[in-house]
């Protein structure tokens, strides 16, 4: 064993389809038994071990790609284990991308995975210049926003290997999406922000004085009671005892006001914001993620984002709860999009807002999400949330109104919490 | 804080713990409905689609699978499939999957069969044990008609699977009816709230509310629920219109307004958030209570006008649905509220209200059920359980009407009956993903034309050897031969010389792809199509969600998907 080198042979039926032209291959490829070299020498990012990252590394890893890379800061949990096929119950508490990458490289000998256990913002620009594509399987938009804002800021016009192909994908129960970004040539996925509204919070005066639902309990115990009682403890939502006090706190809330509904699972999925996942949705995203990249690296077929054709499609929704659904289209690219685009973006603000209201609405938009961000124009400082000493000067800001802080159509620029995306707005007041 | 007995705490058993992410979609009662399940996978071919669908269910848990395949691993699987490793080698391909599958899922069982499936199907009731079954293109004719006979006749689950190159297709065997209580609707969907329709508690606590608006404090008037506003404004249209309700669109538009006009606006905000609730939804509550077009065909199917002794508790509770539906003009309320701005109590009280009007309504229903078992003779009684879930869920029932795929039929023409027409204009669509369909079915021709001539023993997949032109001409003449039937078949429709030609070409592109794959299976798209089956095959299994009617059609190059009712 190991002598064999099976692998070049057995990859029979990807041969026959990556090695020769199809009807609708583009006439510009050249395909033949190159390709599969091509595909083998290729270097390929995965971003994220969860549940679409282990599906990835299996279809890349069958799908011909060789040097294969993964990046995930995450231990291995047990509730992981009804979708993340590359893990068993022994693996529970170890990093899963050194789990992932090991198991992968058993199975299909031959390719070579390299994990790093950590977080997305260790790496710099050289690392991420060294691949050829890179793919996202994360649940968390800062990450996502993060990555893409990397990817399109490593943009060098002279330079043709800094155009790194961005493919992502997410998932949400039976629905899911997949979609390809060209940096700098098709839409970002800071372009598509709003495609993703953030949960709508409940108002903290509900939590506070008004509960209805066992949701409004279970958020006062997380973010009142715990502060309240017990100050200095860090509250860990993976701790079953911090779970189980929270719970406690919340059923007894909740029988106060009579309300019922609060059981142990849903404080946990209200608490750690858990959104339902499962093995089919993962298998769905990830191969059409999957298969966007081989695209790409062949062209033996045309990808999502084609470069050939403007009109190209760049973005697909899978849909699976009521029959199936996909919608395929092509998201544009915005002139005015923080990352990607030249003008500023126009926000329109009410004329009677303070500077505090205006950051709880920049937290709570679709199109913007930044939470904790700092502020300012070009002569001054609105407002920083750190260091101490420049959040103490500026403090007395948030209580200000807008309209006594920049001018009718002023630019200012928020820069969010990690410092790797600063938005210019452009201010247009409005009497509501 | 007042000081209560803790209450006792049940913390997650570990299979809660492991299926936490799924059991928040399809609950207790899905996950026993799949662990109650035993999957047969008929597989063939590269085999590898059948296997990706078995492993996004051996992850969530399905009780037994059984695959049936009489292949060896050769060294070309090995470069495809994730199931097998290198010592897999030789083995049989059906032992060697299952132990790697099985070793996914320690709560799961797995069985496999390697014998030749004819063989198989021969021993008596050899299909029995099975409550679904998944059957992978090529497969010989007559073995695709016993298995499809069997799936009518035992009311079995069937699925059809293809998946070639950038290419998949699949299509479901449903019985004939396949009612879903659980349809899980859109969150956001509102439940009929009785507005035009209220009962005397209901009204009684929408006057205590609303009594004397202009009385009470910028709190109080701020925290109605927007219920109780919607009630009052009802109240006071039908008063100002000899009684009667609003009634078309610009009527309902008009109340509307009326409603937004009688906010607040001398507070900081400007407005109030409750009246812009009654505002929003007012349209959609006065709109509730007509019942779809799913909840209808329901009421008007066959099983459920006329009852018989062996009629399932579907049907008896949907006729008795059906008769407090005439009798009442509304359907049995579903006992919940949605969340709105109102006081802690006042927003219980309004909840207690629909809760108990639930509970009447149910109860009503569960009479006439005991009434109609009575008449029936029906031995055993539906649960009062079933029937509350069938009250809560009543206005998104559903039924699917299971259909038979369309027997393969290597030699004589196609039937297309009433779905030519639909076909031909699919193929004369230049965005539909029709023309895959007509490849496949030529590709199956193909194959069990080969296998004929090689005496039943091999299949050979068009494309798969040196000779892909002479396949080419080969299967795009079986493609003009599907198309002229499809036509022929199709009646009136009018198109231009210049549109059929079209829809030709497109086909035939199709074809000369399906032909690059030389039967061939991408991994990639295998496992997205075994993605898509295997939720399909969940909604099924535990009657949640709304399954696909019948056929759904892969696109890799164009990365979208179509179903088709053939
Ligand atoms: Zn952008």
């Amino acid at each position: 064993m190991g002598t064999r080198p099976i692998h070049n042979d057995g990859k029979e039926h990807l041969k026959r389809i990556v090695t020769r032209p199809g009807p609708f291959t583009s006439s510009a490829a050249a395909l033949g038994l190159e390709t599969l070299e091509t595909l083998e020498r290729l270097k390929v990012l995965v971003i994220g071990a969860g549940g679409l990252g282990c599906e990835l590394l299996k279809n890349l890893a069958l799908s011909g790609f060789k040097d294969i890379h993964v990046i995930d800061m995450d231990i291995i949990d047990v509730s992981n284990l009804n979708r993340q096929f590359l893990f068993r119950h022994a693996d529970v508490g170890k990093p899963k991308c050194d789990v992932a990458a090991k198991f992968v490289e058993r199975r299909v000998p031959g390719v070579k995975i390299t994990p790093y256990y950590g977080k997305i913002q260790d790496k710099d620009e050289n690392y991420y210049m060294q691949f050829n594509v890179i793919i996202c399987g994360l649940d968390s938009i800062e990450a996502r926003r993060w990555i893409n804002a990397t990817v399109v800021g490593m943009v060098d016009e002279n330079n043709p290997d800094s155009y790194k192909p961005l493919i992502d994908g997410g998932t949400e129960g039976f629905k899911g999406q997949a979609k390809v970004v060209l940096p700098t040539m098709t839409s970002c996925l800071e372009c598509q922000l709003d495609m993703h509204a953030p949960r709508v919070q409940v108002p903290l005066c509900t939590l506070a004085t008004v509960p209805r639902q066992p949701e409004h309990c279970i958020e006062w115990a997380h973010i009142i009671a715990w502060e309240e009682e017990r100050k200095g403890d860090m509250l860990d939502t993976d701790d079953p005892d911090h779970i189980s006090w929270l719970y406690r706190r919340a059923l007894n809330r909740a029988q106060e006001f009579n309300i019922s509904g609060v059981t142990y699972s849903l404080t946990q999925g209200v608490v750690k914001n858990i959104i339902p996942a499962i093995a089919s949705t993962n298998a769905i995203v990830a191969a059409s993620c999957c298969n966007e990249a081989l695209k790409i690296a062949t062209a033996c077929n045309p990808c999502l984002g084609n470069l050939e054709d403007e009109e190209a499609n760049t973005y697909m929704m899978y849909t699976g709860d009521d029959g199936i659904y996909t919608f395929t289209f092509r998201h544009e690219k915005k002139d005015d999009c923080p990352v990607c685009g030249t003008l500023a973006k126009e926000l329109n603000v009410n004329e009677t807002n303070t500077l505090a209201e205006f950051l709880e609405d920049l937290a709570a938009r679709p199109e913007t999400q930044i939470k904790k961000p700092t502020i300012r124009t070009n002569d001054k400082s609105l407002y920083y949330p750190s260091p101490p000493s420049l959040e103490e000067q500026t403090r007395p800001n948030l209580l200000k109104r807008l309209t006594d802080l920049v001018e009718d159509g002023e630019e200012m620029a928020v820069t969010d919490s990690d410092g790797s995306i600063t938005f210019k707005f452009k201010l247009v007041f409005s009497s509501k | 804080m007042t000081e209560t007995i803790p209450p006792p705490l049940q913390p997650p058993t570990s299979k809660e713990r492991k299926y936490d992410r799924q059991l928040r979609l399809w609950a207790a009662t899905g996950q026993r409905a799949l662990e109650e399940s035993h999957i047969l996978l008929v597989n063939s071919g590269p085999g590898v689609v059948g296997v990706e669908t078995l492993k996004n269910l051996v992850l969530p848990g399905i009780g037994n699978f059984t695959i049936l395949d009489d292949a060896l691993v050769c060294e070309a699987d090995l470069g495809v499939n994730f199931f097998l490793d290198e010592d897999s080698l030789g083995s049989s391909r059906a032992e060697q999957c299952c132990r790697l599958l099985q070793e996914l899922n320690p709560d799961v069982s797995g069985n496999f069969i390697a014998e030749p499936t004819t063989r198989f199907l021969d021993r008596p009731d050899s299909l029995q044990p099975f409550t679904l079954i998944l059957l992978t293109s090529p497969v010989d004719p007559t073995v695709f008609s016993r298995i499809a006979e069997h799936g009518c006749s035992t009311q079995t689950p069937v699925f059809f699977i293809h998946s070639l190159g950038f290419y998949s297709e699949f299509s479901v065997q449903l019985p004939a009816a396949f009612p879903i209580i659980d349809t899980h609707p859109d969150p956001t969907a509102l439940n009929d709230l009785r507005i035009l329709k209220p009962w005397p508690a209901l009204e009684q606590l929408a006057h205590e509310f609303c009594g004397d608006l202009d009385q009470l404090d910028d709190h109080d008037h701020g925290h109605i629920p927007y219920v109780a506003l919607l009630l009052h404004f009802v109240e006071k249209w039908k008063a100002a219109h000899g009684g009667n309700p609003p009634e078309n669109y610009a009527e309902k538009s008009e109340y509307r307004k009326l409603i937004y006009a009688a906010q607040r606006r001398d507070n900081p905000e400007r407005g109030e958030e409750n009246y812009m609730e009654a505002y929003e939804t007012a349209l959609k509550s006065l709109n509730a209570a007509t019942i779809r077009s799913s909840v209808r065909d329901v009421f008007e199917a066959p099983e459920c006008k006329s009852l018989a002794t062996d009629s399932a508790p579907f049907w008896v509770i949907a006729n008795a649905v059906s008769q407090f539906h005439s009798k009442h003009g509304v359907l049995p309320l579903s006992g919940s509220l949605p969340d709105m701005k109102a006081q802690s109590a006042d927003y219980v009280k309004l909840q207690t209200v629909y809760r108990a009007k639930f509970r009447e309504d149910a109860a009503e229903i569960l009479g006439t059920v005991r009434a109609l078992e009575r008449s029936l003779r029906k031995p055993n009684a539906i649960p009062g359980s079933s029937i509350d879930i069938f009250c809560k869920n009543a206005a998104h029932i559903k039924l699917v009407r299971g259909s038979t795929i369309r027997p393969m039929n290597p030699d004589g023409p196609f039937k297309w009956t009433d779905r030519a027409k639909a076909a031909a204009t699919s193929l004369l669509d230049e965005t539909s993903l029709f023309p895959i369909h007509v490849a496949f079915v030529a590709y199956d021709q193909f194959v069990s034309l080969s296998a004929a001539d090689a005496g039943k023993k091999r299949f050979r997949a068009p494309g798969a050897g040196d000779e892909t032109a002479h396949d080419e001409t080969d299967m795009i003449a079986l493609a003009d031969q599907i198309l002229s039937h499809v036509f022929k078949q199709a009646g009136q429709l009018s198109y231009s010389k210049e549109d059929l030609a079209a829809a030709k070409g497109r086909v035939y592109d199709t074809v000369r792809e399906v032909v690059r794959a030389g039967g061939a299976e991408l991994h990639n798209i295998a496992a997205l199509t075994g993605g898509l089956i295997a939720q399909e095959v969940i909604k099924v299994v535990t009657e949640q969600y709304i399954p696909i009617d019948n056929t759904c059609i892969f696109d890799g190059i164009r990365s979208k998907t179509e179903v088709h009712r053939l």
